[in-house]
């Protein structure tokens, strides 16, 4: 048995750890957070140039070629340092649906360029409040081009292509919805910034008149591919909220280690010490959990689904936990804009939601579990 | 057992909803949520402040401010148990008494056990009518939880103290008139028996407001500096080396605030469940696991409520409320958290779009910032579970390593 | 990241598989299976006969105690290969419950400090399961402070007299030696007068009484020693030393990966999909799923946490403290289980055996249970702390007791 990441991977892991403690500081996250800018451009740049956009894109296709457990070790250096990059949307989102669904033309296009750092890709899916079902997808395509509203799209100001969720057929099945690459700077677009509970992470709400709309695989298959690569968002997703637990904890301890209240270090009283173990079980825990996901991931499982859920429910609520739990170990300094503490508190809420609710995850695992228990 | 109110209580609950009938302040409301959308700091605080001193006046004119003062102070001179039921009739018309809690519900009695009757006559009336402001200057960055551990020195200087040092967590500092004052004024005693509580007009030369920046984005508090600002010996509360036992005295009024206005989110939680639809079309309200969490959730806030009833009935009787009323806070701010992040996730990824708007959706929004401060301001969970420990249940202290020591010898570096 | 055993790894599994399916009683399988938590039961069978056979038919073949050295009745086996028996020994391994103590505690701790004729008598019968062991540590006045416990021993020519009591004492009724922790010098800080020994559980002195449980079971003891003789050369470590000495056997009780601990989970699962709520199976209720949702992450997440540090061993490494989390939180976790699969069977969840649903009564088994699981060998606090001070490197508690000779300690609350 060797459930844990090679060496190689390892070294990876510091190595975007270094790059990113150099450059992702909370004051890189600060500035997009405050709106002096979309995103941080030059950390994108320099993920560019490690080579860490295209690290699971094949070779012939400008990538690195290597697996997507080299993806989760970065994901989590990404989540423990809030980077404000489009990382997520571009690379697990539409770089997974591109190489899952897109023709080799497609591919040629667009993956170099992800890889490049030259195109910054979304997934656009969501219309309407609630988690999205086949039903809430009412953005349609008819004739090559795109009407509708997507009225979440992440990384919607500052993505050079969508990969739009829309119907070709009416109806309220999935039998109807297809996957349409949109030129997000092309005609027929406008998107209008919207401010989330994370304002260190762009989204937009993106009207569509007739835009033009390249299909990305067959009309009656979006839905299918969507769910498929949701999966594996979730699991890397999973790994950027454990990096964020861990940090959130190891906050939360040096702040308990240095404060001092009734002449003693607060970390001797056993409130905030249980606190804080808390916060380590829940974060173990889901490490653990999210390193299954990574196995099945990496090996396409068929308990990719189930591992996914799993992972994501887990590290979702270890997120909330820490974060929250390092803002209480604070007092009023976690009240304050000053210290990071909020920064972590609003990136675990973020996270909870991007890819569809707690709730939504809950039912999928019950529901994935059960199909394999009737299985066996 | 009944929830009616006696003959006296209901002529009284009468009295006063005829008078709240006759004077509705439905404008003042409108203005005051329309505050709620105004961004820079400034012009919403003052938005706010006219809106609740204009409501605040109306009462004081009417004798319906601090009704549990003395006449002579601006009081009605009402009983406890008058007083709750003003709240109750009151209800969310008050509001528009943000502004004045911490002043009506800390300062005033304080001002009221210490000061001269001079004073009294000069200080309390205003503030009772909400034309003077107070603030409280008790929090430091090494004085919070263990609020004895405070360093803003005051000096004697002839008849006057003179204050240099810091204060921070300030509510209102920025908009206030007056504020009440602790200070070490002998470091080279045990650290709870070298304090002494002052009263001092805000706008006195040296006194720097400087507004924090909250984790909302959002401003209520403030750092508040000190530099060689007078303050006359008059305006000392209590004896020299006594503020530790006058600061009891007002954090007594901060946690004996019974009926108190404790926001659950649980009525905004219940309207936005019902406004909800879930992906198959049903209301949120519907759903098994809605409907559990929120059962759980009510039966606590209810159980808050009834225990509120327990102390007004021991109040109405005459007799003193028990320590069951320190759980409200403990209770309640936890719990508006996890109702905020429940509703967030409720709404699925949209859910995550941040508003300020004063809809249920809106309302839990704010929340899942404003419950952070909640479970600090005021005592944090933590310190709220040891006073339920030690003073309610009678379990010994936590090990206190500064006891007896020399403030200034107290270690101050965690490592 | 695989699951795969590497070719040594693989080889010693299937040697194990193979001997296991050939000498496992396959007559208990089914009663093993269907015995609830801490309630190992046999139809035809008396427990302690079953539990003894197999461990002896284990032992002859090198199948106990792997890890043990083989002159004193063990295998010379890797930790990853006891992880790999483990695995392989399946639902057979509830017949090892007799011997948790003995095996996991009080052989450590016999092989560290005892002399080498004492190791090479006393070990192979204990590796065997011809004899039992049982550990005498706890006592009202020493639990999660056991430091403060006050039997005495006094020094008497050759041999040490014991007086005083223990409690908790696990399986003290049918054990043939005990493992002894006391006091030989209370004058000195509390932590520097104690001495460990081993005694025959038959010496005149000893007396045993049953404790029943809050689950009606007596599974521990109380123990009374009076004037009971120990000779010096049954004295584990130094005289004075018995504190560190008892450190080796607490790491070995908490050192026991890949021993899975159980959380009810599986068998909740289970209900719910044959549970009927409102004509419909159980598990489709949202509220139902939102619970077991919560739980599946736990008990897969301690599950997958067990395998890190199993492959960790697979490098040759020390596991990392994560191991410290497995019992804080499968007991709690347990107990809530317990508590819904009991609200969700509805009024009848409050009989033993709820018919056609529960047949075993297994999760009133579970609900008495697990409040045990949350004390025994440390309780919830205690490892919260263990975690907060060795694993976050978080500042020690207060200690009021330290340096100060043990019979200055303030005894009495209040
Ligand atoms: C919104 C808001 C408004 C406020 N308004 C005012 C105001 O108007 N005037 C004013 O004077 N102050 C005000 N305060 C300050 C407030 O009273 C303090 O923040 C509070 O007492 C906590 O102190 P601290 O921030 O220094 O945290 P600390 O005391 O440093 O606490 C840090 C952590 O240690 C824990 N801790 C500390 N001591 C113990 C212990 N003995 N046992 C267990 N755990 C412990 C705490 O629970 C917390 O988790 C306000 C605070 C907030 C958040
Ligand atoms: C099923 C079972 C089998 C057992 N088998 C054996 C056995 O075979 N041999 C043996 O020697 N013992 C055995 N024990 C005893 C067991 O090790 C003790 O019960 C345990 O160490 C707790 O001690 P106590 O019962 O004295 O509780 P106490 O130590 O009195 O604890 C009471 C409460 O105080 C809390 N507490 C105590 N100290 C602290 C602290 N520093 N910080 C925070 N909280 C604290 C505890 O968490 C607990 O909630 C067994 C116990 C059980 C339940």
């Amino acid at each position: 048995m060797n459930f844990d990441f090679s060496d190689e991977q390892k070294q990876l892991r510091d190595e975007a750890r270094r790059f990113l403690s150099e450059n992702c500081t909370p004051k890189e996250v600060r500035a997009v957070l405050e709106g002096k800018a979309k995103y941080d451009a030059k950390i994108w740049k320099g993920l560019a140039d490690l080579g860490l956009l295209g690290i699971a894109i094949p070779e012939e296709f400008g990538g690195a070629g290597a697996g997507r457990l080299e993806l989760c070790v970065v994901a989590e250096e990404l989540g423990r340092a809030l980077a404000p990059v489009p990382y997520s949307s571009t690379v697990y989102l539409a770089s997974e649906l591109l190489m899952l669904a897109g023709s080799d033309a497609q591919k040629k296009h667009w993956l170099p360029k992800i890889a490049a750092g030259e195109a910054i890709g979304t997934l656009a899916l969501v219309e309407a409040v609630g988690d999205a079902t086949p039903k809430s997808i009412q953005a349609t395509v008819s004739g090559g081009k795109l009407t509708g509203r997507k009225t979440l799209v992440p990384e919607g100001e500052i993505a050079d292509f969508a990969i739009v969720v829309a119907r070709e057929k009416a109806g309220d099945d999935a039998r109807g919805v297809g996957l349409y690459i949109v030129d997000m700077k092309g005609a027929g677009v406008s998107a209008k910034s919207v401010e989330t509970v994370d304002p260190s992470r762009n989204h937009a709400e993106v009207a569509f008149s007739g835009a033009p709309a390249d299909p990305l695989g067959q009309v009656g298959e979006g839905w299918s591919c969507v769910d498929k690569v949701l999966d594996r968002a979730a699991v890397l997703v999973a790994f950027e909220q454990i990096g964020g637990a861990d940090r959130a904890l190891e906050m939360g301890r040096d702040y308990a280690l240095d404060r001092m209240a009734f002449g003693r270090p607060i970390g001797s009283f056993q409130a905030v010490k249980h606190m804080l173990a808390d916060m380590y079980v829940a974060a173990t825990l889901a490490r653990s959990n999210a390193y299954y996901g990574a196995w099945a991931l990496s090996t396409d499982a068929g308990e990719l689904a189930e591992a996914a859920a799993n992972a994501r429910v887990s590290a979702t609520q270890a997120y909330q936990l820490c974060a929250k739990n390092n803002t209480q170990v604070h007092g009023g300094m976690g009240f304050t804009w000053e210290f990071d503490c909020h920064l972590y508190y609003r990136r675990s809420n973020l996270l909870a939601l991007s890819l569809g609710s707690l709730t939504m995850w809950e039912n999928r695992l019950i529901d994935e579990m059960r199909k394999r228990n009737a299985a066996a | 057992m009944n929830f009616d109110d006696t003959p006296q209580e209901a002529e009284y609950r009468a009295l006063a909803r005829k008078w709240i009938e006759a004077n509705r302040p439905d404008d003042l409301m409108k203005e005051l949520a329309a505050a709620d959308e105004i961004k820079d700091r400034d012009a919403r605080t003052a938005k706010i402040l006219k809106a609740s001193k204009a409501w605040q006046k109306k009462k004081a004119d009417a004798g319906w401010a601090c009704l549990s003062w003395p006449k002579e102070y601006g009081g009605r001179g009402a009983t406890p148990i008058q007083r709750v039921i003003w709240d109750q009739e009151e209800g969310k018309y008050g509001q528009l008494s943000g502004p004045f809690a911490i002043g009506q519900g800390m300062c005033g009695p304080t001002v009221m056990a210490y000061a001269s009757e001079e004073q009294k006559r000069r200080y309390l009336p205003p503030l009772a009518s909400g034309e003077e402001v107070w603030c409280q200057l008790f929090s430091e960055p090494a004085g919070g939880s263990d609020l004895a551990g405070l360093r803003t020195r005051a000096e004697k200087d002839g008849d006057d103290w003179i204050i240099n040092g810091q204060k921070i967590w300030t509510t209102g500092a920025h908009f206030c008139d007056y504020g009440i004052l602790i200070t070490r004024t002998d470091p080279t005693i045990a650290k709870h028996k070298g304090l002494t509580m002052f009263f001092l007009d805000m706008r006195s030369p040296g006194v720097e407001v400087r507004p924090i920046k909250q984790a909302s984005g959002h401003s209520g508090f403030n750092e508040v500096y000190f530099t060689n600002v007078r303050i006359p010996d008059a305006q000392r509360l209590g004896r020299v080396n006594d503020g530790w036992n006058v600061s009891l005295t007002t954090l007594m009024n901060e946690r004996f605030s019974i009926g108190a206005r404790l926001a659950t989110g649980v009525p905004e939680f219940f309207d936005f469940a019902a406004q909800m639809r879930m992906a198959d079309g049903t209301p949120a309200l519907d759903d098994r696991e809605v409907r559990s969490r929120l059962a759980t959730w009510a039966a606590r806030s209810n159980g808050l409520k009834y225990t509120a009833y327990r102390a007004i009935s021991a109040l109405s009787k005459g007799e003193r409320p028990g320590p069951e009323n320190s759980i409200g806070k403990l209770v309640a701010a936890p719990m508006t958290q996890d109702i905020a992040m429940y509703a967030l996730d409720l709404q699925g990824p949209m859910g995550a779009i941040s508003r300020d708007d004063n809809s249920p959706a809106g309302k839990l929004y704010q929340t899942l910032f404003h419950a952070i401060g909640m479970r600090i301001a005021g005592g944090t969970d933590e310190v709220m579970r040891n006073i339920i420990a030690e003073r309610v249940l009678g379990l010994p202290g936590d090990i206190r390593v500064d006891k007896d020591v020399p403030f200034n010898k107290i270690p101050t570096k965690g490592r | 990241m695989n699951f795969d055993d590497t070719p040594t790894e693989a080889a010693f599994r299937a040697e194990a598989r193979a001997w296991i399916a050939a000498n496992a009683p396959r007559e208990h399988e089914a009663d093993l299976r269907a015995s609830p938590f801490g309630r190992v039961a046999l139809r035809n069978t008396d427990i302690i006969a079953a539990s003894k056979t197999w461990q002896k038919k284990k032992a002859d073949a090198g199948w106990a105690c792997l890890h043990w050295p083989k002159e004193y009745g063990g295998r010379g086996a890797s930790p990853i290969e006891r992880v790999i028996w483990g695995q392989e020994e399946g639902v057979f391994g509830k017949l090892s419950g007799l011997f948790i103590i003995g095996h996991g505690m009080c052989g450590p701790t016999v092989m560290a400090f005892a002399s080498e004729e004492h190791k090479h008598k006393r070990l192979p019968p204990l590796a065997s399961g011809e004899e039992i062991w049982c550990q005498l540590f706890s006592e009202p006045a020493g639990g999660s402070d056991l430091a403060g416990l006050r039997t005495r021993a006094e020094k008497s020519g050759g041999e040490w007299v014991i007086n005083g009591q223990k409690i908790w004492t696990s399986g003290a009724h049918h054990s043939d030696w005990g493992l002894l922790i006391a006091r030989t010098d209370p004058e000195v800080a509390k932590h520097k007068g104690l001495t460990m020994f081993f005694l025959d559980m038959k010496s005149p002195g000893v007396e045993i009484r049953p404790i029943k449980q809050a689950n009606g079971q007596a599974e521990f003891n109380e123990v009374y020693f009076t004037d009971v003789r120990i000779p010096d050369h049954q004295r584990l470590g130094k005289v004075g030393d018995g504190w560190n000495v008892s450190l080796t056997t607490l790491m070995n009780e908490r050192l026991s990966i890949g021993a899975s601990m159980p959380t009810g989970f599986p068998e909740l699962f289970d209900l719910c999909e044959r549970l009927d709520a409102d004509g419909r199976p159980a598990i489709e209720n949202r509220h139902v799923r939102a619970k077991l949702a919560n739980w599946a992450t736990k008990s897969n997440g301690l599950k997958f946490t067990g395998y890190r540090a199993m492959s960790a061993l697979s490098r040759g490494e020390r596991p990392g403290p994560e191991n410290s989390i497995g019992k804080l939180v499968a007991g709690s976790t347990m107990q809530d289980i317990a508590q819904f699969a009991l609200e969700l069977e509805g009024p009848m969840g409050a009989l033993r055996r709820t018919p056609g649903i529960d047949e075993t009564g297994l999760f009133v088994a579970m609900l008495l249970r697990s409040p045990a699981t949350r004390i025994e060998g440390g309780t919830d606090e205690i490892l919260r702390n263990i975690i907060a001070e060795r694993v976050l490197g978080l500042p020690a508690d207060i200690r009021l007791d330290k340096d100060v000779p043990f019979d200055k300690i303030p005894t009495k609350g209040r």
